[in-house]
């Protein structure tokens, strides 16, 4: 555990949504080069915690946030940190596939453009990102195909290829599953193992069998707090809390 | 009460909607073939080619011409004008309304627009006629400002609640989910209004554009009272110009009945119908070319 480096981390996090308290004291640790799963019954503020590591928050009014978030041992909310750079360094893959409504091509190359990559480098980078993605064999042929034409679970690899084509250093992925069949959820834990080698993955689920999948650590979250956390292994077989023992057996949740 | 009853009233009401919307689609269709039927009494007296190419609109000459071609230049140049001001003043507001504004500033300036839409078309070209007119005039040094650019900017004016409200109702409409997914690889406000939020409310912006256009090719009084009417053909802004809509207004009062001046004013409102026709079918073809990206 100790040679294990620190990309990410929530140091005394509280956060409201106008009044109401969403996280409580949140201290966790995620590893580089690392699965980490959040779990926890809905309402228990993971998604919340996720969205804040890329300032997702920003977008919402009255939203007040305590402590520190930390990239890199560099404050995540500091005055001089720009919010566009950070979300390249961050990126997020959300709960429901969310191509823009333009071709497969420049679903990706839109990310490019605005982030300054030269025109020519864009083609192969793109080829790359599809290919990362396991996506680029069903659609090489037809990149000029509306991306919404795709199945949904090509469309979240589509999501999954526009956020990885930008380098980024941590993927943020909010229950990315979902809303997808057995078969491209699959695809999609397949695609999160071969990716972990060069990110820092945090994975929201709902779903116990794909945080035992996925993967190396997992955090268990009750009512804006955390729980417990530790190697998945750990969590879903010698859990020393009696709630997460509970929730992990499907007891609740 | 009874289910026979029940039913009965069921059916009559189902009959009394379906005749409403019969009464409709009898009273456009009745509009049509009323100006078709004069229209074709017109081109049974003056060759359609002499009023498509004419460049001269004179009925009341010595020697009637009945040319088509000032008018209509007239029109577009005056609806032009109008679109270069009302759709980036417009679009632009609307992004704003839905995207910068805040809370507060919203709330004074949704209103304010929406009233802007109910001042009455004579009570704007009244401020064309004092203020907007005189104001051009100094400005170009011509006696008088009554000219295209000066219906263009009055017509601009009364296009832009339509082109606001309409567009910032799209804007709106474009799932958070699109503007999400710009913010999160990275893009800011300006690039994720530009290349994905109007992009991808484009079919209800350009459906915005085309009521605008409406709007303004129709309008009458506005330029009946602004732009001047001379019956000289129009050479440009600052010329007085003459819309088919100002002509049908001015002459259908004095005009003799079933004369062929009569009949030529029914054949430039058929032209007026058939420009709207053709706008709106533009506007269509682009909402569908649009939407194809959507998801079904």
């Amino acid at each position: 555990m100790t040679d294990e480096f620190i990309k990410l981390s929530a140091q005394s996090v509280n956060l409201w949504f106008g009044s109401k308290q969403v996280l409580k004291n949140i201290n966790i640790d995620f590893p580089q080069n690392q699965v980490t799963a959040l779990i926890g019954p809905s309402g228990c503020g993971k998604s919340t915690l996720l969205r804040s590591f890329n300032r997702m928050h920003d977008l919402l009014p009255d939203v007040k946030i305590e402590g520190k978030l930390m990239l890199d041992q560099q404050d995540l909310y500091e005055k001089n940190i720009s919010v566009t750079q950070l979300r390249r360094r961050v990126g997020m893959v959300f709960q429901k596939a969310n191509p823009f409504p333009k071709s497969i091509y420049e679903n990706i190359n839109y990310g490019l453009k605005i982030n300054d990559i030269p025109k020519g480098d864009r083609d192969q980078i793109i080829e790359k990102a599809l290919k990362e993605s396991y996506i680029w064999d069903e659609v090489k042929d037809e990149l000029q195909k509306p991306a919404t034409r795709l199945s949904g679970g090509q469309q979240q690899r589509l999501c999954i290829a526009r956020t990885v084509a930008l380098r980024p250093e941590v993927i943020l992925m909010d229950e990315p599953c979902s809303a997808l069949d057995p078969l491209s959820t699959l695809k999609i834990e397949e695609l999160i193992t071969k990716l972990k080698k060069d990110y820092t993955i945090i994975i929201v689920t709902h779903n116990m069998q794909q945080a035992q999948r996925v993967a190396d650590k997992t955090v268990f979250m009750y009512l804006g707090e955390v729980i417990e956390m530790g190697d998945t292994q750990e969590i879903f077989n010698n859990p020393t809390n009696e709630l997460t023992g509970n929730y992990v057996k499907g007891r609740f949740g | 009460m009874n289910i026979a009853a029940r039913e009965n009233i069921d059916k009559a009401v189902k009959l009394l909607i379906r005749s409403t919307g019969m009464i409709v689609i009898i009273i456009l269709a009745g509009i049509f073939f009323m100006l078709l039927y004069n229209a074709i009494a017109f081109f049974l007296k003056v060759s359609p080619i002499d009023f498509i190419t004419g460049t001269q609109w004179n009925p009341s000459g010595r020697q009637a011409s009945y040319g088509i071609v000032p008018l209509l230049v007239s029109t577009t140049l005056v609806t032009l004008g109008a679109m270069v001001i009302a759709i980036p003043l417009g679009i632009g507001t609307a992004a704003f309304i839905s995207e910068y504004a805040g809370k507060r500033l919203k709330n004074i300036l949704k209103p304010a627009i929406e009233m802007l839409a109910a001042v009455p078309s004579v009570a704007i070209g009244f401020l064309g006629i004092v203020i907007v007119g005189p104001f051009l005039a100094r400005l170009i040094g011509q006696p008088n400002g009554l000219n295209a650019l000066n219906g263009a900017i009055l017509l601009s004016v009364m296009a832009l609640p339509t082109i606001i409200t309409v567009t910032e109702d799209a804007l709106r409409g474009v799932p958070h989910s699109y503007k999400e997914a710009s913010y999160g690889i990275g893009a800011n406000k300006w690039q994720t209004l530009t290349k994905v939020t109007i992009p991808a409310a484009a079919p209800g912006i350009l459906a915005a554009i085309m009521l605008g256009i409406g709007r303004t090719i129709g309008e009458t009084m506005t330029v009946l009272m602004a732009t001047g009417n001379a019956q000289a053909f129009p050479h440009g802004f600052f010329r007085s110009v003459r819309t088919i809509t100002a002509t049908i207004a001015i002459e259908t009062g004095e005009v003799p009945y079933q004369t062929t001046h009569y009949f030529a004013l029914f054949a430039i409102a058929t032209v007026l119908f058939i420009m709207t026709l053709v706008v709106n079918l533009i506007g269509e073809y682009f909402v569908n070319r649009f939407r194809k990206y959507h998801s079904a």
